[in-house]
């Protein structure tokens, strides 16, 4: 089922999916969110991808589009730990990015009471 | 030791607990023996022919009915009275302590003699909280407290703790007791828990250690031992003090207790001081970075006034309140650039300047080592003032990797603080200050965007569930801000948030961290800081990991049980955070998927399945309590309640299921 979906990036838009524009096909949020979790991205970034000041730099929302993030995840040397192609498949990936461009835009901050000040 | 024959004829010893463990062991042995030779290990039938008890010995009737004797009463004063007046005479409010026999002669006149005031005995249920405890209570008073223990099993379980304040700088006066004599102390476990020096347990940090031999050796001890910790840089002390000597009577009509007189803490050179001042002054980016400096509210006023003399840029570590985050100096948010631009940086009380001025990348190169990049440009002067050269050990590596400077002054940075004001003031000249002035409004407009950016960045997964770290913080300040609050421990990393969104105006709004980052810190030292807020009439609010609490639950207890009020709010991320993220780090690196087993983290590292249920945990010991929370709508509401708990007097915990960063 995922190969078909991916082939046919429409079924995706369908769903509601804001994909990236330069990713060819679709992939699946829901899937998304459960690697997001298993693959432990999670754990820096938090659970919607939104980031620490400590731990990990926000991925969501308005992820990078899927070549650039994919670049960065596979390639880095700097404090966040590489996911080769053997720890975290494309195809699952994808899913993450996904699962990342489903995520709203955030709240603006000035009209939430306890930050105004 | 130090227990006299004259005292054995004429006193308790020979009434003591000796004989009576001794005649308890050997009645123990006679019923064992005598059952295992009626009853070997048989059938149904073979039970049925025993009695229904053992008949007692001649020798146990006789001494069942038998008139005793008159017992032999200690004639006038036991040292351990004495002992009482020495304590007191410091004015040690509390002893935070798990009751051990190898000190019953202290304690009976604590409780009786003293009256158990000044100090009262407060309950604990682990000898780690109570070293904790007293942490917590001298960073929120400023007042040493006393820690008493069982020399060896009890100053074991300690043993962590005491590293915690030992890298904190802070003093806890610590009392093990231990019975010296072997020749006549009791048998069994009062001989496992003696030991010929305890202090071997905890030497590597603590400032000193004695083993008095009288009282009056006692009473020199341990004033010098509360002055030795008193003085900075501050530090656990310990006195061994042995069982005998506590029973023993007083047989010494000129004993005396030593006056305290407080050290004046050390002092950076005067010559040192006025070129860093030089240096200072000329500098066109100049950065003070501070962590333990502000051991007092001087000091924090001080740092204003020299950072306003500059309009320098101050970054505060946060091992204390140095800097309130209401001053534009306060450039925290911005310490990465402002590193990276300085042309002098001034540490105070660093607990790492070498991280500080480099920065290593947990990225496996260099061997598996990881790199090393310097933060600075080349030609950046650096200056430090730091006490804790004064009061360095070689095993335990709490002095941290070694950073090479262009001025380094051994001496207490607080202290030293006026005579760098000073020594700055007439640095300057003239012709400097427009320069100043500009540097003072550039560093005002990015205070501004600094702050604004914080509060974009807090709405990021503001309605996430579990509830975002940044929501956490916010709903709690929000929760307190009308009260005269002082958050007294964070622990589990909540990413800053309380930095960025309570307001620091105050030295005791935050109290730092644990020291040397030894779980088992946050629950004990905020009950002890509580405790010390409570007669200051201060509101304490924590916010507690999940990982740190179950260290020490014991300590929730001791707070319903002496009725301190506290708030504590959990940051329940269910998991051992931070080894979560370095165990994936490792299977990253070594090209391999994170087993999670069935957790939500790599195998070892979660605390789930099945959650903790910490307000039920807390309810069990007297809580008033509430959760788990996980929709972070509910927060609010589950806060105002638990501060109008807080306010009745009692301790109160949320248990709010987090972000886990």
């Amino acid at each position: 089922m995922r190969i078909v979906h991916r082939k046919l990036g429409l079924a995706a838009l369908a769903a509601g999916l804001a994909l990236s524009s330069s990713v060819a096909f679709a992939a699946d949020a829901t899937k998304g969110k459960a690697n997001f979790m298993k693959y432990g991205c999670w754990q820096c970034h938090g659970t919607q991808g939104q980031g620490s000041p400590v731990s990990g730099p926000k991925l969501a929302p308005g992820p990078l589009p899927f070549e650039a993030m994919s670049a960065f995840i596979r390639n880095s040397r700097r404090q966040m730990p590489p996911y080769r192609e053997e720890v975290l498949p494309k195809a699952d990936l994808e899913d993450i990015h996904a699962y990342l461009s489903s995520i709203p835009p955030a709240v603006d901050a000035n009209t939430i009471d306890l930050l105004k000040n | 030791m130090a227990r006299k024959d004259s005292a054995r004829k004429d006193s308790s010893p020979d009434v003591s607990r000796r004989k009576f463990l001794k005649g308890v062991a050997v009645a123990g042995a006679t019923a064992s023996a005598a059952a295992a030779n009626a009853a070997p290990l048989g059938t149904g039938a073979d039970v049925k022919r025993l009695p229904a008890a053992i008949a007692p010995t001649a020798h146990q009737i006789a001494a069942e009915t038998a008139v005793p004797k008159d017992m032999p009463h200690l004639a006038g004063k036991p040292n351990s009275d004495f002992m009482v007046d020495v304590i007191k005479s410091l004015k040690i409010e509390h002893i935070y302590s798990n009751p051990a026999s190898s000190f019953r002669g202290l304690h009976e006149s604590l409780i009786n003699y003293g009256k158990n005031s000044m100090p009262d005995f407060i309950t604990c249920m682990h000898e780690e909280s109570s070293v904790a405890m007293a942490h917590g209570y001298y960073k929120a008073s400023g007042k040493p407290q006393m820690m008493l223990c069982h020399g060896t099993v009890g100053l074991m379980h300690g043993t962590m703790a005491v590293y915690n304040a030992w890298a904190d700088r802070v003093p806890v006066i610590m009392v093990g007791g231990n019975d010296l004599d072997a020749a006549k102390r009791p048998p069994g476990v009062p001989t496992f828990h003696s030991a010929q020096d305890i202090g071997a347990l905890v030497r590597d940090f603590t400032k000193w250690d004695d083993t008095p031999v009288s009282a009056q050796h006692f009473a020199q001890s341990f004033v010098r031992a509360y002055r030795y910790a008193m003085t900075p840089p501050h530090g656990p002390v310990l006195l061994s003090l042995d069982a005998g000597l506590q029973d023993n009577g007083v047989d010494d009509a000129g004993l005396y207790i030593p006056r305290y007189v407080a050290s004046a803490p050390p002092h950076a050179d005067v010559n040192a001081l006025r070129e860093a001042a030089k240096v200072l002054v000329a500098a066109e980016n100049p950065v003070i970075v501070v962590d333990k400096m502000a051991r007092t509210s001087e000091g924090a006023k001080n740092l204003v006034v020299l950072a306003e003399l500059l309009q320098v840029p101050v970054v505060d570590q946060g091992g204390r309140m140095n800097m309130p985050n209401t001053h534009f100096l306060n450039q925290t948010a911005g310490a990465q650039a402002l590193i990276r631009t300085a042309d002098v940086i001034m540490g105070l009380e660093c607990s790492d300047f070498w991280a500080t001025v480099n920065q290593w990348i947990d990225n496996g190169e260099e061997h598996g080592h990881g790199l090393r990049e310097s933060r600075i440009k080349p030609g950046t002067k650096l200056i430090t003032i730091s006490s804790v050269e004064l009061n360095t050990k070689s095993n335990f590596q709490d002095f941290q990797r070694f950073q090479v400077t262009d001025i380094g002054m051994a001496g207490d940075a607080e202290a030293s603080l006026p005579a760098l004001i000073e020594a700055v003031k007439a640095a300057i000249p003239n012709d400097k200050k427009a320069a100043f002035e500009k540097r003072g409004e550039a560093l005002k407009a990015a205070y501004q965007k600094s702050r604004s950016n914080a509060r974009q960045v807090a709405a990021l997964g503001w309605d996430a569930s579990p509830i975002s770290t940044a929501r956490l913080n916010a709903e709690v300040y929000n929760a307190v801000k009308d009260e005269d609050w002082s958050l007294v421990t964070s622990t589990g990393n909540t990413s800053g948030w309380s930095e960025r969104l309570f307001k620091f105006d105050r030295h005791y709004r935050w109290l730092g961290r644990s020291g040397a980052s030894g779980l088992g810190y946050g629950l004990p030292a905020s009950v002890g800081a509580a405790h010390a807020n409570k007669a200051l009439g201060r509101f304490s609010v924590s916010i507690q990991g999940d990982g740190d609490m179950m260290y020490a639950p014991g300590a929730l207890w001791t707070a319903a049980h002496h009725d301190i009020p506290l708030l504590t709010v959990m940051h329940n991320n269910r998991g051992y955070h931070q080894e979560v993220m370095h165990v994936q780090r490792l299977s990253n690196r070594r090209n391999r998927v994170a087993s999670l087993g069935k957790t939500a983290g790599p195998i070892g590292t979660s605390i789930d399945s099945p959650n903790v249920d910490y307000a039920g945990l807390a309810r069990s010991l007297g809580w008033w309590a509430k959760g788990p929370i996980n929709d972070p709508k509910e927060l609010g509401a589950a806060l105002k309640e638990a501060v109008q708990v807080v306010k009745r007097g009692q301790p109160a915990l949320i248990d709010s299921v987090t972000q886990p960063r």
